[in-house]
């Protein structure tokens, strides 16, 4: 519910030339305003819901993106934005590069574009909403089967 | 009689203490809302809607617990605790300088709560926390000690009851007060410790460690807090009602205009000022008002 | 008076014992039974008292001819010692002390009757009973701390029979100046605590601690003439010795006494122009900084500053009197904020709220003397407790540096607990400092608003430097060892006292001052300030709520808590682990956290250079104004 009206953003560059992360900021100026949606780049990942990546992965990001997924408080969205960041785009056949943030970290809303225009950017984190809202329910139902699940472990001690 | 003149005839302590616990959060928040809206027509975008700053806090309430240590968020409970604590204490009408420590108490916790995780942000932020606390707490006493000087009594209620106008005996008192308002408002220069327009530096400063419930009790503390700073403008202006909210207002506007259009200082900066305004116009009012009264 | 001699005498007899004694085990047993005995008659002397000041004859021609003596002894060793090291300003300090004592002695005293040599009041019960309470808990202390202290410093001679020697001689002093009435008995154990004071920070025989000994040796000797040159005044011209008949029938002729005793108290505790000897007596072994320099010897400088305040009431000494004060209480908390050795935070701090002590005593009315009294009793129990936990944390890390105190609640739980309690006893609300800073607040407003601006500004310097050690402490980092499970039961014993009492005198404060304190204010002046009951029932709330508050949150995140996922902290995603990240070329690099210190606006150097040349002239003109 008020998830979807106070999304808070956290925009990481893994390796991209830039192109995107200046389209990224472009959509939090007075021109695109993301804020009137109750958006929030709060560049720190414990605060973020939705994890904005621009650029392909390479060998010296990838434990980067990863630690920041893991840092951030379920329920969580990714939003890859950019092609580098879909596909690995024109780096996807460097030596040094894995390709798209999906080779490290489940990605959910896929952003395309060289680069990627600002209202294709809140398009995207606006369908990453919907998911959000959807891994709220997701979380609650898997905490309450863990929950109830150490009961029963609990109960199996018990009995044992 | 309007609303707020019958507050503070209440003769109900508990009453008023009740009060205040179930509005302040809803003021401070609608307060924190409309702060947001203004700052955001003044850089000519639509801005966010007014009831954003509780969407934000519900929100986190249903996010999942991450700590770093299992009592990271223990001293944050306890600055909630406090700063709840102190505000009711101010407006059920006790003693002023008591509001004053116990208010310090609660800003001890929350800085102890960004010492206490092992984070060099939160550490930072932390520590600036304390160089702001050491730069207004002067400033805040002397408040007290003006007022004292010119009622003759601690006492909120009686402060709030007293005929003459404050803030003509007291101006540098309350000019003073002004410039500590900025940084208890933690608003922009002096957003040093937290400040989310600070990221490059800072994260998020005190509160990057802490992410969801803790989080939202935070947000919903420094609510409390906003709406105790005004409670003491009022004070100032408490001869008459309308006036006194007035005021409140309108300087509440005024911080925002000023977060808006200063960059942030340094703390060197930050310290120094405070420290000179509190002297130059706190102090010296006091002194002044010292030998003006004396018969 | 059985009791009052008892205690003077006791401690002396014990510290005898416990010298001519070789065995360990029976010398502990002694100072067991001997502390409990100085407990129990505290208490007794406690229990004992109306209420009232009760002044006591003892009239006998061997004591006063025993005191001379001894008098006379202290003063040639300490001549021997000063040609010894070539110090030569001891050596002119001691011979015009015994100069001016042996003319007045010779000439001036047949003429000067004493009647009451002893007495006893509410004020000097409650130095009494931390004296005896504070200071048997932290000898027994001393038993265990001196163990480690002589295994850590090898190097250093094992005198412990002499050092326990003079604990005990020193306790036995305290107990007299407390308890004399008589100027000149007064001065024989004034001159007795500044002699143990010199011989125990000069315990570790190296060439700091000798050079620190001198240094307080002079300038409690510079102290001890004035004092002996007031006395001379005040037995020639006022004509009398004692304490009370001379501050209540003295007039004019007992305000230059008064003044020249005051300044012997400034020396005694530490205020800013002599405030260096203090923080260089920080080399002496920490239960003598607990026992001498912040909770019994400098208290019997601001002591005397109370007790002869009245007589200065209403010149511009005592104007100049409290002035000093709050320069002092201002420059040394600035100071402080500068300071990263624990041991000279704990100093300044102590210099500084000496420094409130005597300027309340300088403003000199009902209200601000409440204060002051309050202001002693707190800063007694808190200060020691800290100082005691400090030495503690030395011997196991082998540092007095805060900034290697890191994680301290992981390593030492138990001491930094017993710290906390300390630290916010200090300056946090519902704890006592904070009651008495409040109380001095209100008092200094009526009397002069620039004292109630120098309190605002100091305090928020205290806030400072107390905050960031102890977020320090309480850092967490998981994976470490406890390092405290060797600490001798001895000073657990001692801790655990003090940490208890830190609290337990906050919440009987309510009855401390209606059952002490305001008698002795309402003797004094007639009239006696008390606190607002609805103040008081809100501190106790906020001290409750405390009390219960903490220890549930702490269980409940301890063990009840489980809904949660750790991660680590954030390191700009660049995390190894919890405290180290990958730097540039993939290097891992540690994330490690200092304080502020701020010394570019609070320089020890350079605030104390200010602070000195002020106090200087103030004290100038305090002594100045009184003799011209």
């Amino acid at each position: 519910m008020f998830l979807k009206k106070s999304p808070w953003i956290i925009h990481y560059d893994a390796t991209s030339c830039n192109g995107c992360d200046i389209e990224v900021i472009a959509s939090l100026t007075p021109m695109y305003d993301l804020e009137r949606f109750g958006i929030i780049n709060t560049g720190n990942p414990k605060h973020a819901d939705i994890f904005v990546v621009t650029g392909s992965v390479n060998e010296s990001s990838r434990q980067v993106v990863k630690n920041i997924y893991d840092q951030m408080p379920n329920p969580k969205v990714v939003v890859a934005v950019g092609i580098c960041a879909t596909s690995g785009g024109i780096f996807r056949e460097c030596y040094n590069v894995l390709g798209g943030v999906d080779k490290v970290i489940p990605v959910d809303v896929y952003v395309p574009g060289c680069a990627a225009r600002p209202e294709s950017i809140i398009d995207g984190i606006i369908k990453a909403l919907d998911i959000l809202e959807r891994r709220l329910v997701e979380f609650r139902k898997a905490k309450t089967e863990a929950r109830r699940q150490e009961k029963r472990l609990r109960r199996y001690h018990l009995n044992d | 009689m309007t609303p707020i003149d019958y507050f503070i005839h209440l003769d109900n302590i508990y009453l008023k203490a009740i009060i205040y616990v179930v509005l302040a959060p809803v003021l401070g928040g609608l307060l924190a809302g409309v702060d947001r809206k203004i700052s955001a027509r003044l850089q000519s975008r639509i801005g966010p809607p007014i009831l954003q700053p509780f969407y934000d806090v519900f929100k986190l309430f249903s996010k999942e617990k991450i700590i770093v240590n299992k009592f990271q968020n223990f001293n944050v409970i306890l600055f909630f605790v406090f700063m709840v604590f102190t505000g009711s204490l101010f407006f059920l009408g006790g003693d002023l300088l008591l509001v004053i420590f116990a208010l310090t108490l609660a800003g001890v916790f929350f800085a102890l709560a960004g010492f206490s995780v092992n984070s060099p942000y939160c550490h930072i932020g932390a520590e600036r926390e304390l160089i702001q606390m050491m730069s207004y707490d002067p400033m805040i006493i002397l408040v007290a000690v003006g007022m004292y000087q010119v009622t003759g009594t601690f006492r909120v209620d009686a402060i709030a009851m007293y005929d003459g106008p404050l803030i003509l005996y007291l101006p540098g008192v309350f000019l003073g007060y002004l410039h500590v308002l900025t940084i208890k408002l933690r608003k922009s220069p002096f957003d040093l410790a937290m400040s989310a327009h600070a990221h490059q530096e800072l994260v998020s400063g005190l509160k990057t460690e802490f992410s969801g419930t803790t989080l939202a009790l935070i947000e919903i503390g420094h609510w409390y807090e906003n709406v105790l700073l005004l409670g003491i403008i009022y004070l100032f202006f408490a001869f008459n009602s309308f006036i006194g909210v007035a005021a409140m207002l309108v300087l509440y506007f005024f911080e925002i205009i000023i977060d808006n259009t200063y960059a942030r200082f340094k703390w060197e900066l930050t310290f120094k000022s405070t420290w000179l305004v509190t002297a130059l116009f706190g102090a010296a009012n006091i002194i002044i008002l010292y030998y003006a009264m004396q018969p | 008076m059985e009791t009052i001699i008892f205690l003077i005498i006791f401690p002396a007899a014990i510290s005898l014992v416990l010298l001519s004694i070789p065995i360990k085990s029976v010398r502990r047993l002694i100072a067991v039974i001997a502390n409990i005995a100085l407990i129990a008659g505290t208490i007794h002397l406690l229990y004992g008292s109306a209420g009232e000041t009760i002044r006591y004859e003892l009239e006998n021609i061997w004591i006063e001819r025993a005191m001379l003596t001894l008098e006379v002894a202290l003063s040639i060793y300490i001549f021997y010692i000063g040609i010894r090291f070539r110090r030569y300003l001891v050596v002119l300090f001691t011979l015009l002390q015994l100069a001016l004592l042996v003319h007045f002695e010779a000439f001036a005293t047949p003429a000067v009757p004493v009647a009451h040599n002893l007495f006893v009041d509410n004020f000097s019960i409650i130095l009494a009973l931390i004296i005896g309470i504070i200071g048997s808990f932290i000898c027994l202390y001393a038993i265990g701390y001196i163990e480690e202290y002589h295994e850590r410093h090898k190097e250093s001679e094992d005198n412990r029979r002499f050092f326990f020697f003079l604990m005990y001689l020193f306790l036995s002093a305290m107990f007299g100046i407390v308890f004399s009435n008589n100027l000149k008995w007064i001065y024989f154990f004034w001159e007795i605590t500044t002699i143990c004071s010199f011989l125990l920070i000069k315990y570790h025989e190296d060439e700091e601690s000798i050079d620190s000994a001198f240094s307080a040796l002079t300038m409690n000797l510079l102290g001890g003439l004035a004092f002996a040159a007031g006395i001379s005044y005040a037995g020639v011209y006022a004509g009398t010795l004692e304490l009370d008949r001379l501050i209540a029938e003295g007039g004019a002729y007992a305000v230059v006494p008064a003044a020249l005793i005051a300044f012997a108290g400034l020396a005694k505790s530490a205020q800013l122009p002599f405030s260096s000897w203090l923080t260089k007596a920080m080399v002496a072994p920490t239960p003598v900084s607990a026992l001498l320099h912040s909770s019994t010897m400098v208290k019997a400088g601001v002591y005397i500053i109370i007790k002869v305040a009245p007589a200065l009431k209403g010149t511009l000494a005592a104007a100049m009197l409290s002035y000093i004060g709050g320069l002092t209480f201002l420059v040394a908390s600035f100071i402080a904020i500068s300071q990263s050795n624990a041991k000279k935070v704990l100093a300044y701090s102590t210099i500084a709220n000496l420094g409130l002590v005597v300027a309340c005593a300088g403003i000199g009315t009902n209200e601000a003397i409440w204060s002051a009294i309050l202001l002693i009793v707190f800063h007694a129990v808190a200060k020691s407790l800290m100082f005691l936990c400090v030495g503690l944390i030395e011997n196991k890390l082998s540092s007095k540096e805060i900034e290697n105190m890191d994680f301290l609640i992981m390593e030492m739980p138990k001491v930094s607990a017993a710290m906390i309690i300390g630290i916010s006893g200090m300056f946090l609300a519902p704890f006592g400092m904070l009651i008495s800073k409040w109380a001095t607040l209100k008092a200094f407003i009526d009397f002069n608003p620039v004292m109630a601006i120098i309190l605002a500004y100091g305090s928020a310097a205290t806030l400072f430097f107390w905050t960031k050690w102890m977020g320090k402490i309480i850092t967490i980092k998981y994976g470490l060892k406890n390092r405290e499970k060797v600490v001798s039961p001895w000073e657990w014993t001692t801790l655990a006292v003090l940490s208890f009492m830190t609290i337990g005198v906050c919440i009987i404060f309510p009855l401390l001052s209606s059952a002490l304190i305001e008698p002795y204010i309402i003797e004094l002046f007639g009239v006696s300030p008390s606190m607002d009951r609805f103040n008081i029932i809100i501190i106790m709330i906020i001290m409750l709520g405390l009390l219960t508050i903490l220890p549930i949150a702490l269980m409940y995140y301890a063990w009840l808590d489980k809904d949660y996922k750790r991660v680590g902290t954030y390191l700009g995603g660049a995390n190894v682990d919890n405290v180290r990240f990958l730097g540039s070329l993939g290097a891992q690099r540690t994330a490690d956290i200092r304080n502020y210190y701020l010394d570019g606006f609070f320089n020890e150097k350079r605030l104390f250079n200010y602070g000195f040349v002020a106090a200087v002239f103030l004290v100038i003109l305090m002594l100045g104004v009184v003799v011209i």
